[in-house]
């Protein structure tokens, strides 16, 4: 452990809170995530952990509190943030190869033309490796499948060379075989390397290996600590404030009776923190 | 009319090399907007704006018949019409589907507008059929001035914004996360696409606007998907349409537009042939099967 002082979080929370008129998602949230911590953020639609996402971006201000990353304010574009979407199909006809997409992650943000093509080009060939897309960079990201999008996208968000990683549902309609290879990425990248990750999900099954912390949103509340200490039946039924049952089986988590979320107006897609 | 008449009436080569000499304005404004249609059909497309530049040549109709009956100059007026237009849809349509209605009750109106106009017009009857079909035959040196003009700046301004533009039009939910002002791009790519449809408005016509703004760069679309070679085949399609259109039209009697119209859709169907050759979409996805089957 080097004990040269005491490590300054990536992200630090102070009395955060948010709230859209009168309906509160969260507040007093006093959290810090440190560099290597994977941080699963859980809920129901509209419990706002794409919005805990958008604070971080810098594309929501808090209600009230504060938030810092490497100890400043947030920034819209920080270069100390990588940022994972949901899988969004490109339609055919989009003038972008793969490479083209990791290449936006390096420098789409700049103005004017690229002038000087060959460190660019360099930078995506290695971050193309990384996530293991070299062999499909030449295709046209409208014929690319939901998981060689996603590897994409990975590399994409690698492009800056992030401390913080944030995933809003990078799974989500991904099959199996993909689901495991983005996420053993983005843990690689998280435990190796030492970036800090925020993992939104409304499945933690696919990442419950490597989750460090969970942060679990729902009835403008929220808990913190291992998935052990937060997925339990008692601290779930009070937060819904009704009776929820949490199941393990080969480590493995099933919850059942989340009752039904009232609100989607985030633009989630449907689907409690379920059964697998 | 016979063939013999319809071939005379379309083609006409004699006294062609005393002919090209007087129309070198026009073939200059041609290369000029088929440079200008070429550079912003990528973005058109990618965002998906193809029935907004349809509304917005309708409005640029109204100010330049506007500018007709009151006397100024036609191509101010037209520009007027289609940055009016253009700025009004990047505030009031920033979803898809809010535009396009927007755009289809805008349309007709600038259109029912220019036609009032040029109804109580009492000049040349050609200058009226032009602005809806295309009149470049008639470029004098100040109109050129002004089309270079406003044609330098909308190119400059789009290399300026080429790279978080072509972000923010492909990818907007990263482009935003990223930084990238994604909602003033939009507005500002808006008022650079009025520009240019009243630019070709004045080589094409209101109505047939899109065979500039559109098919060259769907074309370029077809063959290719590194966007580089995108933005170097849709100049050189649009090119090709517009000064090749004039060269052709030089000798026959009836309006240039339909040379311009006929040469891009023709350069559209190559590519589709190319692109049915090489196999399109289902070599890709065959291969896709068998790398996710090893």
């Amino acid at each position: 452990m080097n004990r040269s002082g005491p490590p300054v979080p990536v992200v630090r929370l102070r009395d955060a809170g948010l709230s859209f008129g009168n309906r509160t998602l969260w507040k007093n949230l006093d959290l810090d995530i440190n560099a290597g911590e994977f941080l699963a953020v859980l809920g129901p639609n509209g419990s706002g952990k794409t919005s805990f996402l958008k604070v971080l971006l810098g594309l929501q201000p808090l209600s009230g509190g504060t938030v810092t990353i490497n100890g400043r304010n947030v920034q819209r574009g920080s270069k100390d943030i990588g940022y994972i979407p949901q899988q969004k199909s490109f339609s055919p006809g989009t003038p972008l190869r793969g490479r083209d997409l990791v290449g936006l992650g390096v420098d789409g943000d700049r103005w004017g033309l690229r002038l000087r093509r060959k460190p660019v080009q360099r930078r995506v060939d290695r971050l193309l490796e990384q996530v293991g897309a070299t062999s499909y960079a030449d295709e046209p990201v409208g014929l690319l499948s939901g998981g060689e999008l996603q590897r994409l996208r990975a590399a994409q968000a690698l492009a800056t060379n992030p401390d913080l990683l944030l995933c809003d549902e990078p799974l989500l309609s991904l099959d199996l075989h993909h689901q495991q290879a983005i996420s053993s990425l983005i843990e690689r990248r998280c435990h190796d390397d030492g970036s800090a990750v925020v993992f939104v999900t409304h499945e933690i099954n696919p990442v419950i290996e490597y989750v460090d912390r969970v942060l679990y949103l729902a009835g403008g509340q929220f808990r913190t600590g291992t998935p052990a200490e937060v997925l339990r039946s008692d601290v779930l039924s009070e937060m819904y404030g009704s009776r929820v049952e949490v199941l393990r089986s080969h480590g493995r988590i099933v919850v059942l009776g989340i009752p039904d979320a009232t609100t989607h107006q985030h633009g989630e897609s449907e689907g409690d923190l379920g059964p697998a | 009319m016979d063939l013999r008449s319809f071939f005379d009436a379309v083609f006409d080569f004699s006294d062609y090399g005393e002919l090209l000499p007087l129309v070198s304005n026009s073939i200059w404004a041609a290369a000029i907007l088929g440079l200008v249609g070429g550079l912003i059909g990528t973005f058109v497309l990618m965002r998906d704006l193809a029935f907004a530049v349809h509304g917005i040549a309708e409005l640029s109709f109204a100010g330049a018949s506007f500018a007709l009956l009151i006397g100024v100059n036609v191509v101010v007026g037209s520009l007027a019409g289609s940055v009016a237009a253009a700025v009004l849809l990047a505030v009031m349509g920033l979803r898809a589907r809010d535009r396009n209605s927007i755009i289809g009750v805008i349309m007709p109106f600038g259109l029912g507008l220019g036609i009032l106009f040029l109804g109580l017009y009492e000049g040349r009857s050609a200058n009226k059929f032009g602005l809806l079909t295309g009149q470049i035959v008639a470029v004098d040196t100040v109109q050129l001035n002004l089309l270079a003009g406003v044609a330098a700046v909308v190119i400059a301004a789009l290399l300026f914004i080429w790279r978080p533009l072509t972000f923010a039009s492909a990818d907007p939910d990263l482009a935003e996360a990223r930084g990238v002002p994604v909602r003033v791009l939009s507005v500002v790519f808006m008022f650079l696409l009025g520009l240019s449809v009243a630019l070709s408005i004045q080589v094409v016509g209101a109505l047939l606007v899109l065979s500039l703004l559109i098919t060259p760069a769907a074309a370029a679309l077809l063959v290719t998907s590194s966007p580089r070679l995108v933005v170097f085949l849709s100049v050189l399609f649009a090119l090709a349409s517009s000064v090749g259109g004039i060269l052709l039209a030089l000798g026959g009697r009836i309006p240039i537009s339909p040379y311009v119209t006929t040469v891009s859709f023709a350069i559209y169907l190559v590519c589709r042939v190319i692109r049915r050759l090489r196999g399109g979409h289902r070599h890709r996805q065959l291969s896709a099967n068998t790398a996710t089957a090893a």
